[in-house]
């Protein structure tokens, strides 16, 4: 560990929390966050669901590195690393794709669709020293799965995936119980955007219920207009129409818990999705009860959840399922990945409803998420001012004794703290 | 109406020239946020439609789509980015479209079927410049009033959004 300095001043006993703004502009802390978080954390890779067949595989960036996640012969899905074994070349240029094989264009070392290696031609010029059998494509130091959902960890010494995800696990079952068998899948169609802003800040606004009446002021209209309701509570503590909760999971990993109010494919009907569709989501639901029991059910119906897996998953359960990764590309710059999940067996016209009702709100043409990225690059734009105006103010809810509120920033505060014990060393 | 009707009566005549200067005014329309004279090209059941960067082929009901809209998702798009509370395209961006290569590809009854190239460059204060690269692909229905848009179909030519970030305008 590098034993970094504190980025938070963290005064229980007044009530007040801060984070140093040089956290989300500097290069330093972010070559400090490729050696203590991204190479020490489990880092989503994708889904099972994605390779269908053996032989499937999809090419990706994960944590900044080239690796293609793929099915093998056999059946077993595996992360190998893009790299050839001979001068560390991509040996899979191809976005998706079946193959037996990959093959090295540079000097045509050929790999099996496990990783091992095939083929090194003229491998007769070679020394007796040289064991080409050692030569299979490297995988990193982890690769575990919790329900078909894949991450990958560099550190061979890190606990598992399980032992990771800790009391997450159970927002996990959350969404993969909306299938009748219990198989989610992503859906074709990849979102992947750009955002000038550090990473840190989408985590943050993945889960921050506070921006919602300020930031997603036209969507709000837009759902009136729709004919969904959206009555300000009666509660003068809540931001939003109904109760919500921020529960902090461990581990770094935290969650929003809220009363639905805007509608869920699976299943709480809202006019947008038309009458049309009233029987089949009463259908949808009904299925659920028998399955899951009516308490379960409910749970899962009216309540959306919008969480994060340390550092940089969210999986987002409100308006539709989104599954979420981004990585830093520099201090001042993220990628964004973003796909829809569902499950396997929904019908034609489910499924529509669901892609529908994720673009009322999520992606880059959407209703809201152009402007959470509107937001996110603002800051990132300010905070070249980070000099002389160096605190971010996080202290909301900060007194509040028992339950904490999602509109409050006591889960991203637990981010932060998890974030800075990483960063300086300190025992987590 | 639709394609059974279409079948039923003769082909309308139409040129390229035509469908290039309607190309040419809905790009005005767009480029100097006249979206409510843009709307009005419209037909009542207008689609407007960006697939994935990486799936220019699937279908809308069972492909994640950038923007997928019917008539009344697009009406709502327009209140939307005329809001000045629509933060993404506050200040407006300013946008400047260029069409070229247009074709016409197909003519079923009063549904002229029209491709064309574009590039639009928009621009915001402070931020970087962004270039949208690919093809619009139209259903345009032609009625005695002109033609009115009945699909409008963007096709964007680069791997993945990425640079481009948000599609917050009308594209």
């Amino acid at each position: 560990m590098t034993g970094a300095r504190s980025f938070v001043v963290d005064d229980r006993e007044k009530g007040i929390f801060l984070l140093d703004r040089e956290a989300l502009v500097s290069d330093e802390v972010l070559r400090g966050e490729m050696r203590n978080i991204f190479a020490k954390c489990w880092i989503y890779v994708g889904h099972g669901s994605e390779l269908k067949k053996n032989g499937d595989f999809h090419t990706r960036k994960v944590a900044g590195r080239p690796v293609i996640f793929a099915r093998d012969g056999k059946g077993q899905v595996r992360c190998h690393l893009n790299t050839c074994r001979h001068r560390g070349a991509l040996v899979c240029t191809e976005r998706k794709g079946n193959t037996r094989r990959f093959n090295c264009v540079y000097h045509g070392w050929i790999y099996n669709n496990d990783g091992s290696m095939a083929r090194v031609p003229g491998d007769e010029a070679y020394t007796a020293a040289f064991d080409k059998t050692t030569f299979g494509l490297k995988a990193p130091a982890k690769f575990e799965s919790y329900r078909d959902f894949w991450f990958m960890n560099l550190d061979p010494d890190a606990v598992s995936l399980v032992d990771y995800l800790g009391a997450a696990t159970e927002y996990i079952d959350l969404v993969v119980d909306q299938s009748p068998s219990n198989n989610m899948e992503v859906i074709s169609g990849t979102q992947e955007y750009d955002v000038n802003a550090n990473w840190k800040l989408m985590v943050e606004n993945s889960v921050d219920d506070y921006h919602l009446p300020s930031t997603h002021s036209t969507w709000l209209n837009f759902m009136a207009n729709s004919g969904v309701k959206m009555e300000p509570s009666k509660d003068p503590a809540l931001v939003l129409p109904t109760h919500g909760l921020a529960i902090d999971l461990g581990n770094g990993h935290f969650t929003t818990d809220n009363v639905n109010f805007r509608g869920r494919p699976v299943a709480a009907w809202i006019p947008i999705y038309g009458e049309d569709a009233k029987p089949e989501m009463a259908a949808i639901r009904e299925e659920l009860v028998q399955r899951v029991g009516p308490e379960r059910a409910k749970r899962i119906c009216d309540t959306n959840r919008n969480l994060v897996i340390f550092p940089n998953l969210v999986i987002n359960d409100g308006s539709s399922v989104t599954i979420r990764t981004f990585y830093p590309d520099g201090a001042n710059k993220m990628q964004v990945t973003a796909w829809a999940l569902g499950p396997v067996e929904e019908s034609e016209s489910a499924r529509a409803r669901r892609l529908d009702a994720f673009l009322t709100f999520y992606g880059p043409g959407g209703f809201a998420t152009p402007d959470d990225v509107e937001a996110l690059e603002l800051v990132q734009q300010g905070l070249a001012n980070y000099t002389d105006d160096r605190w971010s103010e996080m202290s909301r809810g900060m007194g509040r004794e028992g339950e904490q509120l999602n509109s409050d920033e006591h889960h991203l505060r637990t981010f932060w703290r998890h974030w800075d014990k990483m960063m300086t060393g300190a025992q987590a | 109406m639709n394609a059974g009707m279409s079948a039923g009566i003769a082909n309308v005549p139409v040129t390229r020239a035509e469908v290039e200067d309607f190309f040419f005014h809905e790009a005005a329309l767009l480029d100097e946020w006249r979206l409510k004279e843009w709307e009005a090209l419209l037909a009542d059941d207008a689609t407007y439609f960006i697939p994935p960067n990486d799936d220019l082929e699937g279908g809308h009901r069972g492909t994640l789509y950038i923007i997928s809209d019917d008539r009344e998702r697009i009406r709502q798009r327009i209140i939307r980015v005329m809001d000045p509370n629509c933060h993404a395209e506050f200040p407006r961006s300013r946008t400047c479209r260029l069409i070229s290569n247009v074709r016409i590809t197909g003519v079923e009854g009063d549904i002229v079927h029209a491709a064309a190239n574009f590039v639009c460059y928009r621009y915001r204060r402070y931020q970087r410049e962004f270039v949208y690269v690919g093809s619009y692909q139209y259903a345009l229905r032609k009625t005695a009033e002109g033609f009115r848009i009945k699909e409008r179909r963007v096709l964007l030519a680069a791997h993945e959004l990425g640079q481009l970030g948000s599609v917050s305008f009308i594209l």
